[in-house]
């Protein structure tokens, strides 16, 4: 018991680094801590017929993820399934920067287009370093959607970011 | 990723080794791809550099302090369960549902440290034989007890007398309990004692008191059923403990609590 109570709060940190990455919001990404905390410590009494407790933490805050999806449906600039929407398109803000070369900022809002269900996958895969085994279980989706949603993640983050440096090079040139 | 070492590459190999998530024979096969097919290397190289970026947008939430509002215990409500657990690196373990919360956790992995404990069998008679003595004398409405509660200190020093060992009557009322008495009752070698209490709808719980386990540095909180009583028991040093009620699992859980914090030496 001590021992769950001190390996969730260390935790905490990754919680926010993903939850960060989801939202791209600091307030709504630890709203979505918070909520994530307060189930858990409700019921981390009975975590562990679940086995990884990081696993475990993780999935209530994809849960909560996807209940906060659901609702702001009605915004339609986050519909959650990639398997029947494509996204926003892959139109970029060209925002006026000195430099075209590719910087963590464009990053930011590269992932801002990806769809949320792609969004998860890549920043467990890329941030979080779990194996897709790992994934699977925390999204509760088979291994072969995992590796679909990553493919396609790279691919929109890669059409996305090559667009930017375009339109870069659009803007020097005018 | 899992396929056969001899099998052609697949996309989601390029992934896999983009993530370091290849077994080391695979990731030779798919070097071997790699070096004769150079675009789908460069894009492997752009997947991995767009992870390190990834890390390294995300990676400064990891150094920001913990906002307040994010809770880093359990709420109030449940802090004596957690004091307690801290105390005791407890193992609360029911018979029929078959979970454990238990201290004992491997760092990294966190499995389970025992899927259930088991119930040794010197423990396991003590609790039956606890939940028997409930039974055969909660009912007693004349003579539920042989020393009654308002003679309390005769009743504490007859009983250790008898133990040989120094008891104490824990007191209840913070969970709703009075003492109202207690008394010997005979063991499997020696003598046991028996601390019987009421709540206000005259529902009423047994404290079992042995010495006849074997002394234990693990104070592992057990559950046990025996028909409609419900029992919780733990070994204590050179005690064994044994709570019995028809009251239900949480409840008598909360009592057992108390009675621990109460009980535990020093």
């Amino acid at each position: 018991m001590p021992n769950v109570t001190s390996q969730i709060v260390a935790c905490i940190p990754a919680l926010r680094r993903y939850a960060r990455g989801l939202t791209r919001n600091k307030e709504d990404a630890d709203d979505l801590v918070q909520d994530t905390l307060e189930r858990a410590w409700r019921r981390h009494a009975l975590w562990q017929q679940r086995g990884d407790l990081r696993a475990w933490l993780f999935s209530i805050l994809h849960n909560r993820f996807v209940d906060r999806v659901r609702a702001l449906r009605a915004s339609p600039a986050e519909p959650m399934d990639s398997e029947t929407g494509s996204g926003e398109g892959i139109a970029v803000p060209a925002r006026a920067t000195q430099s075209d070369r590719l910087e963590v900022r464009d990053l930011d809002a590269a992932l801002a287009r990806l769809v949320p269900d792609q969004r998860e996958v890549l920043l467990l895969v890329a941030v979080e370093q779990m194996s897709y085994e790992q994934i699977a279980g925390v999204l509760n989706i088979p291994l072969g959607t995992v590796m679909s949603r990553l493919s396609r993640a790279r691919e929109q983050l890669r059409g996305v970011l090559e667009g930017r440096e375009v339109i870069s090079r659009l803007k020097v040139v005018k | 990723m899992n396929t056969d070492d001899n099998s052609p590459v697949t996309e989601a190999d390029l992934h896999a080794y983009a993530d370091h998530q290849l077994r080391p024979a695979r990731r030779m096969q798919v070097e071997a791809y790699l070096a004769a097919h150079p675009r789908d290397a460069a894009r492997i190289q752009a997947w991995v550099t767009e992870n390190e970026m990834l890390r390294a947008l995300l990676d400064p939430v990891l150094r920001e302090p913990i906002p307040v509002r994010i809770p880093v215990a359990p709420a109030r409500s449940m802090i004596p369960w957690r004091q307690f657990a801290l105390a005791a690196a407890i193992a609360f373990c029911s018979a029929s549902v078959a979970w454990v919360a238990r201290g004992a956790l491997d760092d990294q992995k966190l499995q389970p440290a025992a899927a259930l404990t088991p119930a040794t069998p010197v423990a396991a008679t003590f609790a039956r034989r606890a939940a028997v003595a409930h039974v055969v004398y909660s009912p007693e409405v004349r003579r539920p007890v042989e020393v009654g509660a308002d003679q309390e200190d005769q009743l504490v020093s007859w009983l250790s007398k008898r133990m040989d060992a120094p008891l104490k009557a824990p007191h209840l009322g913070r969970v709703g309990y009075e003492l109202i008495g207690g008394r010997l009752l005979p063991g499997e070698k020696g003598p046991v004692a028996q601390f019987m209490y009421h709540d206000g709808s005259g529902q009423r719980l047994t404290l079992y008191v042995t010495r006849e386990t074997a002394p234990s540095g693990d104070s592992a909180f057990r559950f046990a059923q025996e028909g409609p009583v419900n029992v919780f028991y733990w070994v204590d040093g050179k005690f064994g403990y044994a709570i019995s009620a028809g009251a239900d699992k949480s409840e008598l859980f909360s009592v057992a609590q108390d009675v621990y914090r109460q009980l535990a030496p020093g």
